[in-house]
């Protein structure tokens, strides 16, 4: 394109023309902005700063209600309460302390906590609002209401709290939740901002604790216009929060709340077991504590009684409290044997009250001796010498090995706190936490559930329902959440040949229906629902040469904590099994004594499904039982049930 | 042989360019984008590495492509304009089909590590085109109604294809930006006042349509018109963005309330705080004061511009120039507009002060075309 002088000027005015005409209209848009910078910044700067600071959007939260915890039948375990509570929000506030001084003439509070209140409220950012009153009275609540102009910053509110309506029956399971702490959030990473509000509850300990993240739910927000004094003046939005997860455990509350009726002033635990799938239906620590005095904040005086006690309340027994199992584990080296085709159930051994072995002797509980036993005559008369013959046929390896099959020395997974591993001892497990090499005498106490061997009432029941199962059963605590069923898988055989088991079994059978049965006083009259069990009685003391030689002391004569563990599992019914129980009464003396009566009821009120018929227990005991039934005081039924639909 | 290349015995060569650079420019240029850095450093809550480092970098490399482009005679870029066009074109094509999603919306195209957003390159593509296209036209075609229709096509092509992603501020930067050089070419006035009156009439068909059976735009597209024009009426739904901004822009009165001091920004209450509503930040924390300063380094820019064009003889140069500074005025203005709530709030940045890397290099490369006008200029 050719292009001459004269274009290129014409084109030149023209783009120049054009250009300033572009700069003219960009000026005056820039100039139209810096306008309104100016109408905004400078003469509108007040309103927009006020806007900015006191007049703004806030955002609340709203806490979520925390999920329902619920027994298998659907009575209330743990629910949620209105409370009232008054709160302090700092930045609102221009004289924290006249503020505080003049709340303390309308609500009760010690100058010591006016003082800590001061200092809690001094911690937190100024825009948390503190809880300075918890679970005041509806007078007081009112009061503050009335006055809440004259008191900037101060809210009345009303708000949900946990409540365990069941008092003590089920304070080990669930647990208890609290305020959180710092120490509670130094521990959790990234924490939901509903932490972040001072004296939220958080669970502490047990299901509550295990179960916190679906139990807790989400928050809801609230957003409120606030006025320059930080009060609010309306809501602009709300989103209301999901709440927690409603929980169904596997325990069945009236089962619980017998047991641990029927446990009374014992240091013991019960822990029953639903034979057919691992369902946890009751699992009971005596004495037990209430809950309820945690969530509201536990008295120095309450808190030094539950801790100074020695019978232990706090802790939960049936998942914590380690024992040897005593002839308990018989079962377990006789299985071992058979297994290994070390012994036949028709084999006979010579007991004559004591075995000689490296030099040493070890004795059984029966001086006289049981002579000629075998397998199942061993079992029923809890003979020591025939397990100390078998157990050095098979060794403690292969005996730990099947005990573990059967659920000891294992964790139970539960979600409840500090649940116990137990102990199934092996030579290289002593190795390594000792230094030391397994000794042959360390076999022979293994045997008979002594020495190292520990295992929790839990672990006793899983070992009794899959002795009685044949099934690696698993146990359960959670039936269903937001009523959608937990999973069960369905539990692995045990790996055991079924004839053993059968053997085995023939010998608890024995121990309760036998003719010289050990627990033969607590056998079931009724035929249907005829028991097998175990006793145990265990040693918290060695016996030394030099006691034994004067005579060994009745445990009647000793201080309460140094008599024997008494022990007792059990499951029922023989033929077709539903439950296993397994009991522990520390320092109760006599397994057949102590532990099985208190096994045989919590049996039949669970096969009966509420108090047992009389007729299932021998005629001669009736009486007796009748009596301690009429004083045992137990809830009735129809009360929960109404309770737990109401709650519900 | 044009003009130009007949006028070019006066035009240095080799390293002598450098002197020729219109430093003035760059030292604008390098102010705005460290207000930006500033910006970024103080809305990531007082951190470098979240925004204000890597824009850091990107402002190098872009400065590093300012000074590459600039070093090039501009009749290499008049001759490949057509060419870069085409380019663009087919990226935002590739966009259609293999772009990733953000912000709802399809924008950008991974070449392996880089992302690129091709509707960014258009905005300067399209200036160019222009610019080469009306330095052939003969100039008194100019008005005519078949030489009018083309560039009209060359702008709607890729406009539809922006809007198809959908990114209204930029179909609204493309539309306006290539009027923008066939206004400073000379297309006939008649032409834009019918173009408004159409526009206008649209606008008033557009809000006529709506709940009734041929409504033209989507529910969402009608609040935001509801928004824009009374943002309080629902401040906490789509009114809460411009609503907040607004808040945090006046309550910053004369000088503002310190650096890392906005509580608008620092309580979140800004949505989209480092990229489009930066400015708000700005105003916030350093007021009047600092918020006109930022406009005046802005004007210092366009007037730079604006007297290169008009002073250069080549209309090429002069086209492109001002196609380039108009573009960068309709970024700032109409993100300044939005956040003050003088429009509708379309996703446009702030030019050399919001957070994003494409938008930054092409911007300076793009400078760097009307530094290459300036150096390569007729004397």
């Amino acid at each position: 394109m050719k292009q001459t002088e004269r274009t290129v000027r014409e084109s030149q005015i023209r783009i120049t023309r054009r250009g300033l005409m572009l700069g003219g209209i960009q000026a005056a848009v820039i100039g139209t902005l810096a306008m309104r910078m100016r109408k905004m910044q400078l003469e509108e700067a007040d309103n927009y700063r006020m806007l900015a600071e006191g007049n703004s959007v806030k955002i609340r939260l709203i806490p979520p209600a925390r999920g329902l915890i619920y027994d298998r039948n659907g009575v209330l375990l743990a629910g949620n309460e209105q409370n009232y509570r008054i709160t302090i929000t700092r930045e609102d506030t221009e004289d924290l302390e006249k503020v505080i001084s003049d709340l303390r003439r309308l609500i009760p509070m010690t100058p010591a906590q006016a003082e800590e209140m001061l200092e809690e409220l001094r911690k937190r950012p100024p825009t948390v609002p503190v809880t300075v009153a918890d679970r005041v009275t509806w007078e007081e609540f009112s009061r503050v209401a009335v006055n809440a102009p004259a008191l900037p910053g101060v809210t009345p509110e009303v708000g949900l709290s946990r409540i365990y309506p069941r008092g003590d029956d089920c304070a080990h399971i669930l647990g208890y939740v609290g305020p959180v702490s710092d120490y509670d959030l130094s521990k959790i990473e990234n924490p939901d901002p509903l932490l972040m509000i001072p004296k939220f509850q958080l669970g502490k300990l047990g299901v509550e604790a295990k179960l916190e993240d679906d139990l807790r739910g989400k928050a809801g927000q609230r957003r409120v216009e606030v006025n320059s004094a930080g009060r609010e003046m309306r809501e602009l939005g709300r989103r209301e929060g999901t709440p927690g997860e409603n929980v169904q455990l596997t325990i069945d509350y009236q089962l619980q709340n017998f047991c641990l009726k029927r446990l009374g002033d014992e240091s013991a635990a019960v822990v029953v077991m639903d034979v057919t799938n691992g369902d946890v239906l009751a699992c009971s620590s005596a004495p037990s504590f209430d809950a309820n005095l945690f969530v509201r904040g536990i008295s120095v005086k309450d808190y030094r009684e539950l801790t100074q006690d020695d019978h232990r309340p706090l802790a939960d027994k049936s998942v914590q409290g380690l024992y040897p199992p005593g002839s308990t584990y018989k079962m377990v080296t006789a299985l071992a044997a058979l297994e290994e085709g070390l012994v036949t159930p028709e084999e006979t051994i010579y007991c004559r009250g004591f075995s000689e072995i490296a030099g040493r002797r070890f004795h059984c509980w029966k001086r006289a001796g049981h002579g000629y036993l075998n397998l199942s005559q061993s079992l029923e008369q809890s003979c020591d010498c025939y397990y100390y013959e078998l157990s050095q046929r098979v060794g403690i390896d292969k005996t730990s090995a099947m005990a573990q099959r059967l659920g000891l020395g294992i964790r139970p997974d539960l979600p409840m706190s500090a649940v116990q591993e137990g102990l199934a001892p092996t030579k290289d497990w002593k190795r390594s936490r000792y230094g030391q090499e397994w000794l042959i005498g360390d076999t022979i106490n293994a045997s008979i559930g002594q020495g190292y061997v520990l295992a929790s009432p839990m672990h006793l029941a899983i070992m009794t329902a899959r002795l009685a199962s044949g099934k690696a059963l698993q146990p359960n605590l959670i039936r269903s959440e937001n009523g959608v069923e937990t999973p069960r898988p369905e539990a692995a055989p045990l790996g055991v040949r079924p004839e053993n088991l059968t053997y085995v079994r023939r010998g608890m059978n024995a121990v309760v229906n036998g003719r010289h049965a050990t627990a033969g006083r607590s056998k079931i009259a009724k035929a249907e629902w005829k028991m097998a069990g175990k006793t145990g009685t265990s040693q918290v003391r060695n016996i030394t040469a030099a006691e034994r030689a004067r005579g060994v002391i009745s445990n009647s004569q000793l201080p309460w904590n140094r008599r024997d563990h008494a022990l007792f599992v059990c499951y029922a019914p023989v033929d077709n099994p539903k439950y296993a129980v397994s009991v522990v009464v520390e320092h109760g003396s006599g397994g057949s004594t102590a532990a099985a009566p208190i096994g045989r009821d919590v049996m039949l009120f669970a096969l009966a499904g509420g108090k047992p018929p009389m007729d299932a227990y021998p005629s001669s005991q009736r009486g007796r039982i009748q009596t301690m039934y009429e004083e045992l005081d137990l809830v009735d039924p129809a009360t929960v049930q109404n309770a737990g639909t109401s709650r519900a | 042989m044009s003009y130009l290349e007949s006028n070019l015995k006066q035009v240095p060569t080799g390293m002598r360019k450098i002197l020729f650079i219109n430093w003035p420019l760059v030292i604008l240029l390098s102010a705005v984008a460290s207000v930006g850095f500033l910006m970024l450093y103080s809305v990531a809550g007082g951190t470098l590495e979240t925004w204000s480092e890597p824009q850091m970098k990107r402002f190098g490399v872009g400065m590093a492509a300012m000074f590459a482009v600039a070093f090039t005679p501009i009749w290499f870029w008049r001759n490949i304009s057509a060419l870069v066009y085409l380019v663009a074109l087919v990226l935002l094509l590739a966009v259609e089909f293999f772009g990733a999603i953000g912000m709802g919306a399809q924008r950008w195209l991974e070449l392996g590590p880089i992302r690129v957003q091709p509707s960014e390159l258009m905005k300067i593509a399209i200036v160019m085109l222009l610019a080469a296209y009306y330095d052939w036209l003969d100039v008194d075609k100019v008005s005519r109604p078949i030489w009018v229709l083309l560039p009209v096509v060359l702008i709607l092509v890729p406009t539809f294809l922006v809007l198809m992603q959908p990114d209204l501020g930029t179909a609204v930067l493309l539309v306006l930006g290539g009027g923008l050089v066939m206004f400073a070419a000379g297309v006939s006035l008649w032409y834009f006042g019918t173009v408004i009156a159409i526009v206008v009439a649209l606008v008033f068909a557009v809000l006529e349509s709506r709940g009734t059976d041929w409504q033209l735009l989507h529910d969402y597209q009608y609040r935001r018109i509801d928004t824009f024009v009374d943002p309080a009426a629902d401040p906490l739904g789509a009114g809460y963005n411009i609503t907040q901004a607004q808040i945090a822009l006046g309550s910053g009165g004369w000088n503002g309330r310190g650096f890392m001091q906005g509580t608008q920004s620092r309580l979140n209450f800004l949505p989209e705080k480092h990229t489009d509503f930066i400015f708000t930040t700005l105003a916030e924390e350093f007021g009047f004061i600092g918020a006109s300063s930022l406009l005046l380094l802005y004007a210092g820019i366009l007037a730079f511009c604006i007297h290169a064009a008009v002073t250069n003889k080549d209309r090429f140069s002069s086209l492109l120039t001002l196609g380039i500074a108009g573009t960068f005025f309709l970024f700032f203005g109409i993100n300044m507009a939005m956040v003050m709530g003088l429009m509708p709030v379309v996703g446009v940045p702030l030019p050399l002060v919001s957070y994003g890397g494409t938008a930054m290099m092409i911007l300076l490369a793009a400078f760097g075309l009307v530094q290459s006008a300036h150096i390569h200029r007729p004397r």
